[in-house]
């Protein structure tokens, strides 16, 4: 076992962990102004793509860092817009996002680069491994403070527990709405830059693979809270460290690998179990899922 | 006038997504019309076109019908793809193990081991709602993933065969294979994977109908879905309605694994499924919530599916992403059905339906 726990652990841990803290905090200013945010996934890939696609492009990661964001802003304001203005069931929305974000890269990068669904490798040198880690961690405890210490996080919280009250004292919901689901595209969108062009070299088809929806359960497994949020990120990107430093490694008696699916389990057992109220209750905001109207 | 209404926004829906679609098309630099002309042409071509189109949207009709009975119940199941690997694997799990038994009997147990394992998968999520009030949706997402890693480990370590690179597992008994369409229907040939799943699905949706409209059962499990207070207080358990809702929502999504294992590829065969529990979701909100409805939607998913395969490979720039990019833009706009509707209230077309 010891040859397991080692300083590279840590290493791969935080690298593992990082785009979920993105994911996850983002999801977590959504959530907590009352939307549901299942599209965590498709805002990761539409963030992973563009900035792959414009660091090969214009050959800086800054820039196509910049434009992961954008991209996380722009499939974000689809689900805001649908959600809020046009009151849309959000996880039907978000499920929609999710389909489309598995194939709007692929299109695009058979139109662009004429490959079945990936970008062409990034230089070495354009690739930014530590800015977003940086970012991730750097926003835990400044989300915290947004959130419980600024009249915005206030408001962000009302609307998310009792949209009702918070109109009638003169917040404006659908604003910290809107708010709530563009703050969780770019944060989204920074972490799935961060898997493209910051862990990996290129986009490839699908490079998330449910990274989104771990972030979802972190968030659920964190309470919507940013500090044990981030403890949950870390928690389960350990979980994945150690699954890849055991491969090949670690046997059974019988001589055979540890399965690691039931690793893979994990998170979303612990989910699951948290929800039920078995370990500790995860409440989550009161108007979550509920669109708002208005009296008139 | 209520059947034009219930039709015009998933028309106007479709429409509207094949615009989009087309200007994407357009902008990459190729012919929207060609695109559209290869995609449809290949699916409605006899026998090879109409026969896979008809194939692929068989597990769509269940995966539909499974999202509609949960709907209809106030639940939003997108867990049928977890369930309809649960469904796929138990049914081939007896297939693999009681392969010498006699068909008569062997095919019955397979039907019942798809159903019974989807819908214990679903009963899970029901239960935890029922229970302990934990939301569906998050709940089933998670199970999702956990049949996916639960049946590869399987998959991996018990039914496969040793030295084969492929994940899936050894094949099924001869006894439980059920027969393709193309043995009943001259000019279709047997190697389209069309089979008697098909015909299921279809008695599916009649059963489905009947259960839900004709029955006392059926309009306990709608009352639920409608106002689960006033529900209550008529008497009805609401608790025992998510759980049974959810059960039979599982169970429909177990047969895909009949028309998987028991009428296509005979084997288990790890992450077979093209996102069916997913765009089941879509079949089920494009259909209006009915079961002829899903039929309809079913079909249309299927013909996207089969055209863009043509679609890849004979125009310059659009691969078949181009399917999945018509298919979240359907969902999308069905969705956000105010968005048309508002159109339609300014100038008097239509009045405001109460939400």
């Amino acid at each position: 076992m010891a040859e397991i726990f080692t300083i590279s652990l840590i290493w791969s841990t935080i690298r593992l962990t990082t785009p979920l803290i993105l994911a996850a905090l983002g999801g977590m200013f959504s959530e907590r102004s009352g939307v549901i945010n299942i599209a965590l996934e498709g805002m990761m890939l539409a963030g992973a793509f563009t900035a792959a696609a414009v660091t090969y492009a214009f050959g800086s990661p800054f820039v196509g860092l910049l434009a992961g964001m954008g991209a996380g802003l722009a499939i974000a304001a689809i689900l805001a817009i649908a959600c809020i203005r046009y009151r849309a069931d959000q996880v039907v929305t978000g499920t929609a996002i999710n389909i489309l974000m598995i194939g709007v890269p692929g299109f695009l990068s058979g139109a662009f680069f004429l490959s079945s669904g990936s970008t062409p490798q990034i230089p070495k040198e354009h690739l930014i491994p530590w800015t977003p880690i940086v970012i991730a961690f750097a926003l835990v405890p400044i989300a915290w403070y947004v959130l419980y210490k600024t009249p915005f996080g206030l408001r962000l919280r009302s609307v998310g527990e009792n949209p009702e009250a918070a109109d009638a004292a003169g917040v404006p919901v659908a604003r910290m709405r809107y708010a709530g689901v563009l703050l969780s595209g770019i944060l989204a969108g920074i972490g799935g830059a961060y898997l493209s062009i910051g862990q990996s070299s290129l986009f490839t088809r699908n490079m998330t693979s449910g990274r989104g929806f771990i972030a979802l359960a972190a968030l659920i497994f964190g309470k919507w809270r940013p500090v044990q949020t981030m403890l949950a990120c870390l928690l389960f990107g350990l979980t994945e460290a150690v699954t890849i430093q055991m491969q090949g490694v670690v046997k059974l008696p019988s001589g055979e690998d540890i399965p690691v699916q039931f690793i893979h389990m994990v998170p979303y057992l612990l989910t699951i179990i948290v929800l039920a109220g078995f370990i500790g209750s995860s409440r989550p905001p009161k108007a979550i899922g509920i669109p708002y109207q208005k009296e008139r | 006038m209520n059947l034009l209404r219930e039709l015009i926004f998933p028309l106007i829906a479709v429409v509207a997504a094949f615009f989009v679609g087309g200007i994407l098309i357009l902008v990459i630099g190729d012919n929207p019309l060609q695109a559209y002309g290869l995609l449809f042409g290949s699916a409605f071509s006899w026998p090879v076109g109409i026969g896979y189109t008809l194939f692929y949207a068989t597990p769509l009709i269940f995966t539909g019908l499974a999202v509609l009975v949960a709907f209809r119940c106030g639940l939003l199941n997108i867990g049928a793809e977890g369930q309809l690997y649960i469904g796929a694997f138990a049914t081939a799990w007896v297939g693999i193990t009681f392969a010498g038994l006699s068909p008569w009997l062997l095919i019955p147990l397979c039907f019942i081991a798809a159903t019974l394992g989807g819908g214990m998968w679903g009963a899970i999520p029901g239960v935890l709602k029922a229970r302990f009030g934990s939301h569906e949706v998050i709940n089933t997402i998670m199970l999702n993933f956990i049949a996916v890693a639960l049946l590869s480990y399987f998959t991996q370590y018990h039914y496969k065969t040793p030295g084969d690179p492929i994940m899936q597992t050894v094949p099924i008994g001869e006894g439980a294979h059920i027969a393709r369409l193309g043995r009943f229907i001259p000019g279709l040939p047997e190697f389209i994977p069309l089979n008697l799943a098909f015909v299921l699905a279809l008695i599916c949706c009649g059963l489905v109908y009947l259960f839900l409209w004709r029955t006392k059962w059926g309009y306990e499990l709608r009352a639920t879905g409608t106002n689960p207070s006033a529900a209550e207080y008529g008497g009805i358990s609401v608790r025992k309605q998510i759980i049974v809702a959810m059960t039979i929502s599982g169970a429909l999504a177990g047969m895909v694994g009949i028309n998987e294992v028991l009428g296509y590829r005979y084997r288990y065969y790890d992450g077979f499924s093209d996102n069916y529990g997913f765009t089941g979701i879509a079949v089920a909100l494009l259909g209006r919530n009915h079961p002829v409805g899903v039929i309809i939607s079913a079909l249309l998913f299927a013909i996207l599916q089969r055209g863009g395969i043509p679609v890849d490979a004979f125009t310059e720039h659009v691969t078949k992403d181009i399917v999945q990019v018509l298919q979240g833009t359907i969902i999308l706009f069905v969705a956000a059905e105010a968005f048309f509707r508002g159109p339609f209230a300014k100038y008097g077309l239509l009045k405001r339906s109460k939400v």
